[in-house]
């Protein structure tokens, strides 16, 4: 019974990537504009916060639960961000680091809250993450009584912001936001991969009670995924204000579903204890690709979004038809 | 014969039903009338829930014919049963809770055929099922959920009334049941018998049997026994029915280099299952726990492992008394457990080997940090893998792809390599074919000789039997009796799980 097993999970695998190819070149025949390193950065440096987000969401899936505030608190991170700088009495590199610190300590504190509410309460990750994601959202709007917060073009921090938003790295030109969000990645990729972290996190998803009898605390396992959670939304959050030049409370709207598409997409499972950085990060790519291909192909928004539903659908439907648990056992 | 098989009104014949290689029945025929009440008995894992479960439709027979009234009846699920007359009540009630009762006496004919609700007629209908068995004063339009277990027993049963039921299954209906609420249910029974259903009683509790059987039937390693007049029963005949078979070599041979006390346990109580439990085991001991199902035996397990809050009493290790609050606390202390059900406690099935070996408080491969030395954890679980001759292809296989012996030996890694000093072990071999029994034989052998103390619960009278140096045996919460070497056999152990003096 081993070779099936196998079999499946090559097929699996198989299937994002082949899915991600076709993309591919599908896009790259249907306008010429696609295979450009400019069109490519764009589209890479859109994605960034998403990218962000779903590894943080991915966190929150892998133990069985569902986090609805990504894109509020990601809202709050870039309002706090987008304060914090003018009201420092000190600019330059360290007031920045202080802002972005401020953001993501806010982030995680909300995450935490979250996190404790689901883990330690037992609240429903969808009903504890429900109420974080109004509660966020009105913190967002009350902090800037519900204006865009600007913040002054002299002041040093904020010019290396929105460099920090529109450059690129030396070299080819690789946005700042994308070389973040690929070492937050890669460092992700890592801790799932090496460490017991990443491991009892997934176990804590797959059987839950068998980790609690085996002495592992679960509680803990779950609270540090939105927690973790929190701070990778507000880090997003801030990019998305240094892209912008300005502070919104608008921020994110909806970034929880595209965030939950690219982890169902990249394979996660919504019931825990499946699901990895990569093919998250795939999917996320396969979402962009799909709204990119139809801006490029000057598809109008509305039959984008219902084109966008289809594919998602498609996607899952092709991996479920490619495991074929259900369908066997 | 032919007279007898003529007045059954259900006749199942030569039944046949394996679960993945092992037989639970083989070739199982058995009758019962219209208007009697008819006992089944047995060991626990005899085949008597397996065979109901056929007739009801639960599960689907390999082999064999079963009649109802005289014609052949061909059940393959519960629709199909419930067409021919046959209805169960399991121990856990299938009620709707938020439900009324008159929704749920009714639940599958709600509209009377139509596809409106006339919630008077319901009513009605619901109160006339209820009088006729003695129970008018229930007020249907209540919730389920407001009933006592016994009222919701009876909802059940007029549920199965209201399909007209000709044969009514009882699983061990009495299990949840205080006496006087069994005296009451005994009483509807009786009643049902006089209109002439036919009922199937399994209960394990001798009394029972003998206050309201007509006729007894025991099966035994998924054959038919014998069916006997209860007049021709006494309970020592009975019990010496339920035996009678050979000790084979089926138990590895071992020289017990039996050391001194480590876990000692004092009058301790948890919850409504553990009522003042005492006992002690020893290093390189195997002390056996035996019982019926539901005695107790896995909940004073859990509540001494910190799965379950204790009550009362006191635990010692090594002489030192201790208090576990949680799982990790028992393990850090070196206590180990393998719960009883495998796939929902015991492994990860979704993962590899490799990660449910090393499912650990603190994975000694890994540093400060939490970042897993990956040559010396794979060297590491290779290493297990040997030792307890794990068929796998690779340790990177997901536990879903063994077998069911291969997987209590993965669920077993993670104590051997955190080397604890007593092993629980529930239900080792449950659901596990033979030959990967007696490897896990082997291995708490071998575990025993390591100076390993051992605590095996097992409702398989051969398994304790052959495995116990010192057998505990508990009864609804506490501890009966204890036996020792020679003195385990198989008649006491039953007398003393079923409270037979």
């Amino acid at each position: 019974m081993q070779n099936p097993a196998k079999f499946t999970d090559t097929l699996l695998k198989y299937n994002i990537l082949l899915m991600l190819a076709v993309l591919l070149v599908a896009s790259s025949l249907l306008s010429d504009a696609f295979f450009t390193s400019q069109n490519a950065f764009n589209l890479l440096r859109q994605l960034a916060p998403l990218m962000l987000v779903s590894i943080g969401m991915l966190l929150v899936i892998l133990t069985g639960g569902i986090d609805l505030s990504v894109g509020s608190v990601a809202a709050v991170g870039g309002m706090i961000v987008a304060l914090a700088l003018p009201a420092l009495s000190f600019g330059g590199p360290f007031g920045l680091l202080v802002s972005v610190l401020a953001a993501l300590v806010v982030g995680l504190l909300l995450g935490a809250v979250t996190g404790i509410f689901v883990s330690i309460f037992r609240m429903a990750p969808f009903i504890a993450s429900l109420a974080m994601m109004t509660i966020a959202r009105g913190l967002a709007y009350l902090v800037s009584n519900g204006q865009p917060v600007r913040f002054p073009r002299d002041l040093s921090s904020a010019q290396l912001l929105t460099a920090f938003g529109s450059k690129g790295a030396p070299g080819i030109g690789l946005p700042w936001p994308v070389v973040l969000t690929i070492l937050v990645v890669a460092a992700f990729y890592v801790i799932m991969k090496n460490t017991t972290y990443g491991r009892l996190t997934v176990a804590t998803g797959s059987n839950e009670m068998a980790v609690r009898l085996a002495g592992i605390s679960e509680v803990k396992y779950k609270f540090l995924a939105y927690f973790i959670c929190g701070g990778l939304s507000a880090l997003a959050g801030v990019i998305a204000t240094s892209r912008a030049g300005v502070g919104t409370p608008v921020t994110g709207v909806g970034l929880e579903l595209d965030a939950i598409a690219a982890c169902v997409i990249g394979g996660a499972l919504l019931s825990g204890g499946k699901g990895t950085v990569i093919n998250t990060i795939i999917g996320v790519i396969i979402l962009g690709l799909i709204g990119n291909i139809m801006n490029l192909l000057s598809v109008p928004a509305y039959p984008q979004q219902i084109i966008k539903g289809a594919i998602i659908v498609m996607a899952v439907l092709m991996q479920s038809v490619g495991s074929g648990r259900s369908i066997r056992i | 014969m032919q007279n007898a098989e003529i007045r059954d009104h259900v006749r199942m014949e030569n039944i046949t039903k394996t679960f993945g290689g092992l037989a639970a029945l083989s070739g199982a025929t058995f009758g019962a009338r219209a208007g009697e009440i008819h006992g089944l008995m047995g060991e626990n894992g005899a085949g008597k829930s397996t065979l109901m479960k056929i007739l009801s439709g639960a599960y689907s027979r390999d082999g064999g014919k079963i009649s109802i009234g005289g014609t052949v009846a061909d059940i393959t699920n519960p629709r199909s049963a419930h067409g021919h007359g046959i209805s169960v009540i399991y121990q856990e009630f299938s009620l709707a809770k938020h439900m009324s009762v008159a929704e749920n006496i009714l639940l599958e004919d709600l509209g009377g055929g139509g596809w409106l609700i006339n919630s008077k007629e319901l009513s009605r209908k619901a109160q006339a099922l209820l009088a006729d068995i003695g129970f008018a004063d229930v007020d249907v339009n209540q919730p389920v959920s407001n009933l006592p277990i016994a009222y919701q027993q009876i909802v059940e049963i007029c549920k199965a009334l209201s399909r007209k039921s000709s044969v009514l299954i009882l699983d061990e209906p009495t299990a949840v049941l205080t006496h006087h609420e069994s005296e009451q249910l005994f009483g509807i029974i009786r009643g049902l018998r006089k209109r002439g259903v036919c009922i199937i009683y399994i209960s394990h509790r001798l009394e029972e049997i003998f206050a309201l059987c007509d006729r007894v039937t025991v099966l035994k390693d998924g054959q038919i026994v014998d069916t006997l007049p209860i007049g021709d029963l006494t309970e020592d005949r009975l019990v010496r029915l339920m035996i009678g078979r050979e000790l084979t070599d089926f138990f590895p041979l071992r020289n017990a280099k039996i050391g001194e006390t480590v876990l000692k346990v004092q009058n301790l109580s948890a919850g409504s299952m553990v009522k003042d439990v005492s006992f002690e085991v020893r290093a390189g001991e195997i002390l056996g726990f035996s019982g019926l199902v539901g005695a107790g035996r896995t909940e004073t397990m859990r509540s001494i492992f910190g799965a379950d809050p204790v009550d009362s009493g006191k635990i010692f290790l090594d002489g030192k008394q201790i208090s576990i609050a949680r799982p990790r606390q028992a393990i850090e202390a070196g206590i180990g457990m393998l719960p009883e059900d495998r796939k929902h406690q015991g492994v990860l099935l979704d993962l590899p080997i490799r990660v449910n070996a090393m499912m650990m408080p603190v994975n000694h491969h890994a540093n400060l940090f939490g970042w897993i030395d990956g040559r010396a954890e794979i060297a590491a679980v290779n290493g297990l893998s040997r030792a307890l001759n794990l068929k796998a292809g690779s340790i990177d296989a997901t536990a879903s792809t063994l077998s069911g012996g291969n997987q209590q030996k993965v669920a077993l890694m993670k104590w051997i390599a955190s080397d604890c000093k007593v092993l629980i072990f529930d239900e080792p071999t449950r659901g596990v074919d033979v030959g990967a029994k007696v490897e896990i034989y082997r291995v708490m052998n071998d575990l025993a000789a390591r100076g390993v103390a051992i605590i095996m619960i097992s409702s398989e009278m051969l398994e304790i039997i052959g495995m116990s140096d010192r057998a505990v045996v508990m009864r609804m919460g506490r501890v009966t009796g204890e036996l020792s070497g020679k003195d385990i056999v198989e008649e006491k152990l039953i007398e003393l799980a079923m409270g037979v003096n």
